[in-house]
């Protein structure tokens, strides 16, 4: 960057207004990190755009610059997305707050970036409509940060993720340049499908700051219900059993005993905290067939060896205890200073092997992982309990870290399945990827953003 | 430079600031961050200063003072906060720290500060003789007087803005309408005392008394100290912990605690900081013991109704309709949601309608009326607001500070349905005693 500090600022200022721009340390420490542990990094300033107008002028000047720039929503994600570089212009979107229209006769929302994600399925269920993905951070994450980082939820076994909802955006490239992708229609096979490149691309090929999304009609009914296990491996084989059945839950999810008693002493629900392992299941629908695939559930979870298993007695309950589950992440907290959280997804046949390796993981390096996750799409969030400023401790966790990835690589999943791989998991890219594959992804980076501007070092060097 | 090793925040225990792994699920509960969008006005951007600050990263600035007096202490993220952050503790050590180093100047906010938490707040006398002279000037119609000469022009304007919001001295103060011991007519079965608060006391000795009338009604003797001291919560949240600790001292030596079932507390906000003595004082010789006792029996008036079972009153309480608005500190601060809807859902002939947000600060947060009069202000529109679409004729809440903030409120619309406030023990005093005039 070859303008001083002073200058640009000043620039930013006549173009948002001095208030929307922060520069003052007080102002900038709270925009060093986001959601992941043991990463921080102070930016040079911090910008609120408030239109599409507003992000394209923000851009052309940075270009202009050559001044970096961290996009931003909440700063929730869990891979040091949004976590800023030195000398960086952190471009903080949750000022474009709007929804813009809800079509119900094509069944689509059309929202600016910054709309906080539970906000778009409250505005949706207002017309019996229904937005499927919620990540454990819906109540705070924005659009723009789910749809850059292609997030997950709790419900994506059955309705997918956040991709499957992306019908079109507006995209801010890196030249300031505005584009239109995508439309209202079901069926579209004009041209690439450009919009998908921009899913999951975590701030490094553009700036979404509007989207079109799908909507479903709200299901009529669901049923709630929790199996509690003495074996991590039995839950694991509901899990295969039910899918092998041909049933397809909206959730399973899965905690440990560990995440248990943390999340239980947060929540005081009366979960169960003697239990190795328990799974929370959800089915949803017309209110015959969830009926009947409740029960099936609940016979092939006891037949795979469930203690107990307990129906919710109503949908405020069942609520009550989704709730509880999307706290398990930050529950974990409680225990120890740092929390490193882990990824890790495999194909559903490896789940039993997966979760018993990370157990004996665990123990043969003395460490304290809980494990919870996304059991029904293979996804599992071993979390590490640990100290930051225990360096031999941390020497084994990184071991540790090593072997999960190497087990999972070789189990055929992936190192990321929902959190994106940022700064966190940029070192086991390549392995992943290998050569061709890996080359291919800077291919596209690079012309899209030859100057470097985007999010630089996030994803790979 | 501000950055001496005394500081609290550095000599905290290092786990507390690293407790916090931001994950930022407090962020939607925060009314200041919902406000702003800014992330230093959020509780984890606040503690990452507090952290840079530990860490040597930051100095103690005028800028960081600001931020921890515009956060209004409501306590909304620790009760969001999954990971178990001690905010209180993490929020008056920045504030002490704040007052230590003495970054905000001086002037006349040292004067008010000297007068308030030095003077008043630690002579309850003196605080009712000036309760005495305010209700004298009240009572003469002099209040009346001066704002129709507008005389208030001589105030400075922070003062004059403040001026309206005086709030009505009572007819009699809490002394003059309570015995030290009042027994039940029944059987008595607890012995509890009864403290009496500082605002409380010159405003809504009522209230006091009413919550003496429910206590008798359920079998509780009430011992009641015609002169108590202030429970230290203001000096507490005001970066004053030397003078919280001293009137906290003061407030164990007025009790004999092993005589009593309980001690009753019907402020939200000083319950809140009552319940704590224990830690607050954990590294006096002295007191440490008796004030881990106290904190056991510390009870929020509702909390103890519920607990022992009160009874349900037979007649109704004259209102027909309410809504209940939760104070920070007994939602946030206590835990205490379900009792005083226990208690208002027990009175026959009242609906009670769920105010929404009903958790979210009204603004007044103990004295930020005062000092951020215009974030105070945007939060009681809001809960004004709220108060209106349930239709309720009566908002009920058990906290005096927003109880005058909602008086205030209230009269900024006048076209409202609702025009009352009230606390749930007053309803409930006020059935009990329709029972005796009109038994069922
Ligand atoms: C407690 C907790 C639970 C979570 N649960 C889940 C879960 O169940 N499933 C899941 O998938 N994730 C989960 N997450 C991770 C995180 O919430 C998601 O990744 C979320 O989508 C991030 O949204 P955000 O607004 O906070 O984005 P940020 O963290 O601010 O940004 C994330 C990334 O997206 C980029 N970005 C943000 N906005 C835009 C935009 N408009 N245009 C271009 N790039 C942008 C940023 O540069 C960054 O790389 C959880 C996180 C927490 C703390
Ligand atoms: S205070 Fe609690 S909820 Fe808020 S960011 Fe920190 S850990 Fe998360
Ligand atoms: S106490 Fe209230 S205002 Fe202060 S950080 Fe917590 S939620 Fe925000």
């Amino acid at each position: 960057m070859a303008i001083a500090a002073s200058e640009f600022i000043d620039q930013l200022g006549k173009l948002l207004g001095d208030t929307e721009v922060l520069s003052e340390a007080e102002d900038l420490i709270p925009y060093s990190f986001d959601g992941t542990a043991a990463l921080k990094q102070k930016p040079w300033c911090v910008v609120f755009p408030r239109s599409t107008d507003e992000v394209a002028a923000c851009v052309q000047l940075a270009a202009k610059h050559q001044v970096s720039i961290v996009t931003r929503g909440s700063g929730t994600g869990l891979s040091g997305g949004s976590v800023p570089l030195t000398g960086s212009m952190v471009l903080c979107l949750v000022k474009l707050d709007r929804i813009i229209e809800v079509d119900a006769e094509n069944l689509t929302l059309r929202a600016q970036c910054g709309v906080i994600t539970k906000e778009i399925d409250d505005a949706a269920a207002k017309h019996g409509l229904f937005y499927p993905p919620d990540p454990g951070s819906m109540k705070i994450s924005t659009i723009g940060g789910n749809v850059a980082e292609n997030s997950g939820g709790l419900r994506g076994l059955k309705y997918g993720v956040t991709r499957d909802y992306v019908m079109g955006m507006t995209v801010v490239l890196p030249s300031g340049e505005v584009v239109w992708l995508g439309n209202k229609c079901v069926k579209d096979v004009a041209g690439y499908s450009l919009k998908d490149l921009f899913v999951g691309s975590e701030g490094t090929l553009g700036i979404i700051t509007e989207v079109l999304l799908k909507l479903l009609p709200r299901p009529m009914a669901r049923r709630t219900m929790l199996a509690m296990y003495d074996t991590m491996e039995e839950a694991a084989e509901t899990v295969s059993a039910i899918i092998a059945a041909k049933i397809i839950p909206c959730t399973l999810e899965f905690l440990d005993q560990m995440t248990l008693k943390c999340v239980e002493d947060y929540s005081k629900i009366g979960l169960p905290t003697d239990v190795a392992a328990l799974l929370l299941m959800e089915t949803d629908g017309h209110p015959a067939a969830v009926e009947d695939e409740a029960n099936r559930m609940l016979d092939i979870a006891k037949k795979h060896g469930a203690r107990e298993v307990k129906m919710a007695k109503d949908d405020a309950e069942g609520a009550r205890l989704a709730a509880a589950r999307r706290n398990a992440f930050s529950a974990l907290a409680r225990m120890k200073p740092t929390t490193i959280l882990e990824d890790v997804t495999v194909p559903r046949s490896e789940l039993v092997k997966m979760v018993r390796f990370i157990r004996e993981t665990a123990e043969k390096h003395k460490l304290l992982i809980g494990t919870f996750g996304h059991m029904g799409d293979g996804n599992l969030h071993p979390t590490f309990l640990t100290n930051e400023k225990d360096t031999e401790e941390m020497h084994r966790v990184e071991i540790a870290l090593g072997e999960i990835v190497d087990k999972t690589l070789e189990l055929g999943g992936t190192v990321t399945g929902e959190h994106g791989v940022g700064l966190a998991k940029k070192a086991f890219l390549r392995q992943q990827f290998g050569e061709g594959s890996y080359q291919l992804l800077r291919t596209i980076k690079f012309a899209l953003d030859p100057q470097k501007l985007l999010n630089p070092g996030k994803i790979f060097d | 430079m501000a950055a001496n090793k005394n500081m609290l925040l550095k000599k905290l225990d290092y786990s507390i600031l690293q407790q916090c792994m931001h994950c930022g699920m407090c962020l939607p509960t925060c009314p200041t961050y919902m406000e702003t969008k800014r992330e230093r006005n959020s509780p984890r951007g606040r503690i990452s200063l507090m952290r840079a600050i530990a860490d040597d990263e930051m100095e103690l600035s005028a800028s960081f003072a600001d931020e921890m007096y515009y956060c209004l202490g409501c306590l909304a993220c620790v009760t969001a906060c999954p990971a178990g952050v001690d905010y209180v503790e993490l929020f008056e050590s920045a504030r002490a720290d704040a007052e230590s180093s003495e970054v905000q100047g001086h002037g006349m906010r040292d004067f008010w500060r000297w007068l308030t938490l030095e003077v008043l707040f630690m002579r309850p006398r003196l605080l009712r003789s000036l309760g005495m002279v305010l209700r004298w000037y009240q009572q003469m119609g002099l209040e009346h007087m001066v704002r129709k000469l507008k005389l208030t022009m001589i105030l400075p304007k922070k003062l004059r803005d403040l001026e309206p919001q005086t709030p009505q001295m009572a007819r009699s103060f809490s002394n003059e309408l309570i015995d030290e011991i009042e027994s039940p007519t029944g059987s008595k079965k607890y012995r509890v005392a009864l403290l009496t608060g500082c605002v409380q006391d010159l405003v809504f000795s009522n209230i006091n008394r009413d919550t003496v009338d429910v206590l008798l009604a359920n079998g509780c003797e009430v011992v009641t100290p015609s002169v108590q001291y202030c429970c230290g919560s203001l000096h507490g949240h005001n970066g004053a912990p030397h003078l919280a600790r001293e009137l906290a001292r003061r407030q164990l030596d007025m009790f004999d605690v092993g005589s009593l079932d309980a001690i009753i507390t019907n402020a939200g906000g000083c319950g809140s900081h009552l319940k704590h003595y224990g830690h607050l004082l954990q590294d006096d010789a002295v007191y440490a013991g008796r004030a881990a006792q106290w904190d056991a029996k510390v009870k929020d008036i509702h909390e103890w109704l519920v607990e022992i079972g009160f009874r349900k009153p037979t007649s109704g309480c004259g209102t027909v309709s309410a809504t209940y608005h939760e104070s920070c500190h007994l939602c946030h601060g206590q835990k205490i949601t379900s009792q005083p809807r226990s208690i208002l859902s027990s009175i026959p002939g009242l609906k009670v309608t769920e105010l929404p947000e009903s958790n979210w600060c009204c603004g007044s947060a103990g004295i930020y009326n005062i000092t951020q009069p215009e974030q105070s202000a945007k939060l009681l529109k809001r809960k004004v607001e709220h108060i209106d679409s349930t239709s309720a004729e009566t908002v009920v809440t058990s906290n005096p500070g927003c109880h005058m903030q909602l008086v205030n409120g209230l009269l900024s619309k006048p076209e409202s349905s609702c025009h009352k406030v009230s606390q749930p023990v007053t309803l409930l005093a006020e059935a009990y005693r329709n029972e005796v005039s009109s038994p069922l």
